[in-house]
């Protein structure tokens, strides 16, 4: 059986394990209109992406992955609650030696249920772990909600915190802001001679281009008002670096998050609800005690990810990529719905990664 | 034979030949100035190839050439894996140019990548789409905001006259190759005080591709030695 053939046939497998949790089967076309994931997904994922070109339909992207056109699919049907598998390939440009494949299969499980989101992050992540029940992999687990609610309840302005939760899937964006609005580097020279002028747009006579001078003026009104702004405590920079340094099992993790939660209020309603779901994780079977958590986990991967984040990796080469991703993608999903959210959970399997894992068992 | 792959025109045709005259080896494109031909004199077992500088890094990957002479912002563009398919011999001093990013002069608020990344936050929300940078240097371009943590922006394809994209509405900032910046002002752009992305300039390189004989080996000790690299 050729690799491909094998991939396929564990692909089928793995469906219908989540087609018996309940999930509908999906498909989703291979070209997918690229505008629409171009925007959603940015320059990463462009620069990794499939692109072509149709007289009619414009410039399309063979698909880097099932997410999109799954939610479209669920925002379409109208269904609520609903659960979807999926099983097909997905296609991304590999940078690298050439050594790792650029098309593969992926196997998915995606959840929609706003009304319990413990029991469906539980739910998927269970699935999934079910599904490579017996082979060599270990888990990693975070939540991006915490690190959110952290910023959110930063005693400054509105606008830097906007700032900064743009900035959490960049982790040196996110320092050096952190630095800059903690008052510990020091203000551009050019920056400054801009707010010490009066009216710095004033000998400007043409504004080019789509930008116009309201825009400048803005942003110009805008650094003002930061450079007014008091820095940022230095207790609530701490806190947030505790947060992000949390490694523990979830027992001492939560724990640990519940300490940092009394000094910084904002985060207890996203720690009680990792507490909530860890109790939905225990009562499916999940061996929680075991169970890494990471405070900074999901900060580098594809940034829909906002909630419930977790990943499994071959325990003998962590490096690799992993054999399955998942987590919960609210924003995506108001951003898709245009403002209607559907609060979604979902992880995905790469079959050709578990048969090699199976293959060296 | 040891094919030398050097740009088929222009000043950077002259000062290859210049460079590789001063050291004692003497290019020349044979007969008819149009022919893309050429003989090389104070040294055996080399042919000269004249390729266009773009396409150099490309023969070099593949091993149809085993030396070449280009821009390393062209070697670091189109070769993904650069440094494990090509090796640089020596920098030869000329066709410097940076490859840099730059905005409207108007724009008095956005003089490095923070603030490039904050205008381009604010212009999505208020456009509704990405700022777009203008470019042909797609990977340069993108490893570099990457690295440097500058988000909502998209990079569109522009493969000449990338100045003029701003003033005509395609684009909203630029990321090519200036050596002076005369061109930038020219067209109202200002260059991001952290803006360089790299520093080209006139490189010999080696492909790594394997296969050489023994010949060619020796041939390129001999040149090696010769040029003084």
């Amino acid at each position: 059986m050729s690799d491909l053939t094998a991939s396929l046939a564990e692909a089928q497998r793995l469906r219908a394990l989540f087609e018996a949790q309940g999930a509908t089967p999906v498909d989703a076309d291979i070209l997918q209109p690229a505008d629409l994931l171009l925007d959603l997904y940015g320059e990463d994922i462009r620069g990794r992406a499939y692109l072509t070109h149709d007289p009619i339909r414009g410039e399309m992207v063979m698909r880097p992955d099932f997410t999109v056109p799954v939610v479209q699919t669920h925002m379409d049907s109208g269904a609520d609650p609903a659960r979807y598998t999926y099983a097909g390939k997905v296609f991304r440009m590999q940078d690298g030696t050439g050594a790792r494949p650029s098309e593969y299969v992926q196997v998915g499980f995606e959840v929609f249920d706003g009304t319990n989101p413990a029991e469906a992050d539980a739910t998927v992540f269970a699935a999934i772990a079910e599904a490579l029940a017996g082979l060599p992999v270990t888990p990693a687990t975070g939540d991006i909600g915490i690190l959110k609610a952290a910023i959110g309840g930063l005693r400054t302005s509105e606008a830097r915190k906007a700032a900064l939760l743009r900035h959490i899937w960049r982790p040196g964006r996110f320092r050096s802001l952190l630095d800059r609005f903690g008052g510990r580097s020091a203000v551009p020279p050019s920056r400054a001679a801009l707010l010490a002028e009066g009216d710095p747009l004033g000998a400007v006579d043409e504004v080019p281009g789509k930008r116009s001078r309201a825009e400048i003026a803005d942003r110009i009104a805008a650094l003002r008002a930061d450079a007014a702004t008091a820095p940022l405590a230095e207790e609530e920079r701490e806190l947030i670096d505790a947060l992000l340094a949390v490694r523990e099992t979830c027992p001492y993790a939560l724990s640990a998050l519940r300490d940092i939660a009394v000094d910084m209020p904002a985060v207890q309603g996203a720690v009680q609800g990792l507490a909530r779901r860890l109790d939905a994780l225990s009562d499916k079977g999940i061996d929680v005690d075991a169970l890494p958590f990471e405070g900074s986990y999901g900060r580098t991967t594809l940034e829909y990810y906002d909630g419930f984040v977790f990943g499994f990796t071959a325990s003998h080469a962590p490096e690799m990529p992993p054999v399955a991703t998942g987590g919960r993608y609210d924003a995506l999903t108001a951003q898709l719905g245009s403002g209607q959210a559907a609060p979604a959970v979902g992880g995905v399997i790469r079959p050709d990664l578990v048969l090699g894992l199976r293959g060296g068992v | 034979m040891l094919k030398l792959g050097v740009p088929s025109k222009g000043r950077l045709m002259e000062k290859t030949f210049a460079w590789f005259g001063d050291r004692g080896v003497t290019l020349r494109k044979s007969g008819d100035d149009r022919a893309y031909t050429g003989t090389v004199e104070g040294i055996d077992g080399v042919e000269l190839v004249l390729l266009s500088a773009g396409e150099i890094p490309r023969e070099l990957a593949a091993g149809r050439i085993q030396l070449g002479v280009t821009g390393s912002d062209l070697v670091h563009e189109k070769l993904p894996l650069w440094a494990s398919q090509v090796c640089p011999l020596a920098l030869m001093g000329f066709g410097g140019a940076d490859l840099v990013i730059a905005v409207p002069q108007a724009w008095v608020d956005v003089d490095t990548l923070e603030d490039l990344d904050a205008a381009a936050a604010a212009f999505r929300g208020v456009h509704g789409h990405r700022l777009r940078i203008a470019t042909k240097y797609h990977r340069l371009v993108r490893e570099f905001l990457r690295e440097n943590g500058v988000a909502d922006y998209a990079l569109v394809d522009s493969q000449g006259a990338t100045e003029g994209t701003v003033q005509n509405g395609t684009a909203e900032a630029i990321a090519d190759i200036t050596s002076t910046g005369e061109t930038l002002r020219a067209n109202g752009l200002k260059i991001l005080g952290d803006g360089l992305i790299h520093a080209s300039q006139a490189t010999l390189f080696r492909g790594r591709r394997g296969g050489w004989t023994d010949e060619q080996r020796d041939t390129l000790r001999r040149l090696e030695e010769r040029l003084g690299v």
